[in-house]
């Protein structure tokens, strides 16, 4: 895993739901993951799909995630380009499915983080340096198997190095 | 110290005892994903060369989300389905069989059981005493094919529910209190555990309900004891064998504790668009509804719809508000029309439509025009969730979905009842 990730903030609420990020109404586009991620977060933000650049990172507050047990939803957020998830907390199932992807999601309280900040993701210090605002701040650290799937590129890539999970 | 059900069945299926927080692999007896999500589950292990199933029997397919299918990039995506299960075996429920979480409990979910499912709502099976989970398509191609998964222990919340419910509330009314009382992550990544004399006097029906949202919550199962009710819905599925005691030790650690009085609640509603957005039907005003839809597996079982005919018995649904049913599985929707409950939803001026999701996953068979209002007995009333983010949606009870129907307004199911 790089050990920093650098990228312009997208701010986003509490209680982002699966729904927001990947509509119901595109369910026949489940299939063409390229073709769903041009509505990615449409519920949310109807232009963001055609703002986030590639290495962009979302900044959300509680609950980012919740609903749907949809792989789809953080899918389609890697596949727009963005690097990692910074949130006050997020629902258990989109959590487990974005490292399950090689996605990182950190927890920290985003209060002071403002939209269009560039962020700089420190993974050995445990740091989010807001560069706009020249603060830093801490996130909660990951758990060693949460990192160690990140680092494989996900739980795909680990299974084939270790041949089976590897929690220990 | 001792065990709550979650730490049971987890330690069971790892071979060795297990503490909250701890990372582990357990084996997993029952797997299932949908045609939303099944489709990149089969992907997946086509990707990794790992087309197979641990367990013919025990993993499953379903045909319920889109079901039968709306447009051409879904047949197609449900051919995917079809074509796997012939290969390897797996089980395939097909279309008009049933939303997924109702045919598991009706003919696979044992108590203590392991389940994992590619469908957030696979919480429901919980009811039967067993440990059962959604996760992504990648978790349960893995499943699938290696027959386990990696858990988290999660803590355990306890909810004790005491009291007698009063005339016209319900189950439902019971599980949306406590998500408006803990909130939409009151009790994210833990294991819900219900219990006390309320939910004692529950039919699996209604039991059902509860643990179906506790997603809602946040929680990664919702879980019940097994009692005699238990064992006689085994029974009656015809697998009374497969009945076990199951149930917290008396000194078991649970992180935390929620006692609610049942007897003191009145008919809730969910206003959008967030599930914890709870208001008592007496303080309320006159919210004008245009869909009703009364189905799903949250409240589409028989007894649901029994409850909702004997409001709708002989009367008309309101002419500005449109009345869709959905019973949850084939077999509910052959003994609803035995007993001649889908006559009086016709005869109140309902459509009927064949079991599976229906409109509560925005495809199709009810999505919403913009700024319209849907009462649902659904579990989750997100925006955009019945396919038009310009819409509204309400959740309730089937009784409280009946009285809304007749008056085209969301109505307090009291003064229809006894």
């Amino acid at each position: 895993m790089n050990s920093q990730i650098a990228g312009r903030a997208w701010k986003f609420g509490d209680d982002i739901s699966t729904d927001h990020i990947t509509p119901g109404r595109y369910f026949h586009l489940r299939g063409n993951l390229e073709e769903l991620a041009k509505h990615v977060l449409e519920d949310a933000d109807p232009s963001f799909s055609s703002k986030v650049k590639t290495g962009d990172i979302i900044v959300a507050g509680r609950n980012f995630g919740l609903g749907s047990s949809r792989e789809h939803a953080p899918r389609v957020i890697k596949i727009a380009g963005v690097s990692c998830i910074i949130a006050k907390s997020f629902a258990r199932i989109f959590y487990r499915n974005s490292f399950n992807i090689g996605l990182p999601l950190l927890v920290s309280n985003t209060d002071e983080i403002a939209e269009g900040d560039n962020l700089r993701v420190d993974f050995e210090k445990g740091q989010i340096k807001d560069e706009t605002k020249g603060k830093i701040l801490t996130f909660s650290p990951l758990s060693p198997f949460m990192s160690k799937l990140i680092e494989d590129g996900g739980i795909e890539e680990h299974v084939k190095k270790y041949g089976n999970f590897k929690v220990e | 110290m001792g065990k709550t059900i979650s730490e049971k069945i987890i330690s069971e299926h790892v071979g060795r005892d297990v503490k909250p927080g701890e990372f582990v692999v357990a084996k997993v007896d029952v797997v299932m994903a949908q045609d939303g999500t099944a489709p990149l589950s089969i992907q997946e292990l086509k990707k990794m060369d790992m087309e197979r199933v641990f367990d013919k029997e025990n993993s499953i397919l379903f045909i319920d989300h889109a079901s039968p299918s709306s447009r051409k990039e879904l047949s197609n995506s449900q051919k995917v389905l079809r074509e796997f299960s012939r290969k390897t075996g797996a089980f395939l429920s097909d279309v008009g069989e049933g939303v997924c979480h109702q045919r598991l409990v009706e003919d696979w979910v044992n108590p203590g059981n392991l389940v994992v499912g590619a469908d957030s709502h696979t919480c429901t099976s919980g009811a039967l005493g067993a440990f059962s989970t959604g996760m992504g398509s990648t978790d349960i191609a893995l499943a699938f094919a290696l027959g386990k998964v990696w858990l988290k222990v999660p803590e355990t919340h306890r909810f004790i529910i005491k009291g007698e419910l009063p005339q016209g509330v319900y189950s439902k009314d019971v599980i949306l209190h406590i998500i408006g009382k803990i909130g939409a992550d009151g009790a994210t990544y833990k294991a819900m555990e219900f219990e006390g004399d309320t939910i004692e006097n529950l039919s699996m029906s209604s039991r059902f309900t509860i643990t179906n949202m506790a997603i809602e919550a946040g929680g990664k199962t919702g879980l019940i004891f097994t009692d005699e009710t238990t064992r006689l819905y085994l029974e009656e599925r015809g697998r009374g064998d497969r009945f076990r005691e199951i149930k917290s030790d008396s000194d078991a650690n649970f992180e935390n504790i929620l006692e609610i009085e049942a007897d003191k609640l009145e008919p809730l509603i969910a206003f959008p668009h967030t599930v914890d957005n709870i208001k008592g039907i007496s303080n309320i005003e006159d919210v004008k509804i245009d869909q009703v839809f009364i189905g799903t597996c949250t409240n589409g079982r028989l007894e649901d719809l029994r409850i909702a005919a004997s409001i709708l018995k002989g009367k008309n649904k309101h002419p500005d508000t449109r009345l869709i049913v959905v019973p949850a599985s084939r077999e509910i929707f052959l003994e609803a029309l035995k007993e001649g409950l889908i006559e009086i939803f016709l005869q109140a001026g309902a459509a009927i439509e064949s079991p599976g999701c229906g409109p509560c996953v925005g495809i199709h068979k009810g999505v919403l025009a913009d700024g319209e209002r849907v009462l649902s007995t659904q579990n989750r009333n997100f925006l955009g969730r019945m396919g038009n983010p310009e819409g509204f949606i309400y959740l309730a009870s089937p009784a409280t979905a009946a009285a809304s129907a007749i008056e085209g307004k969301i109505a307090d199911p009291r003064g229809y009842l006894g």
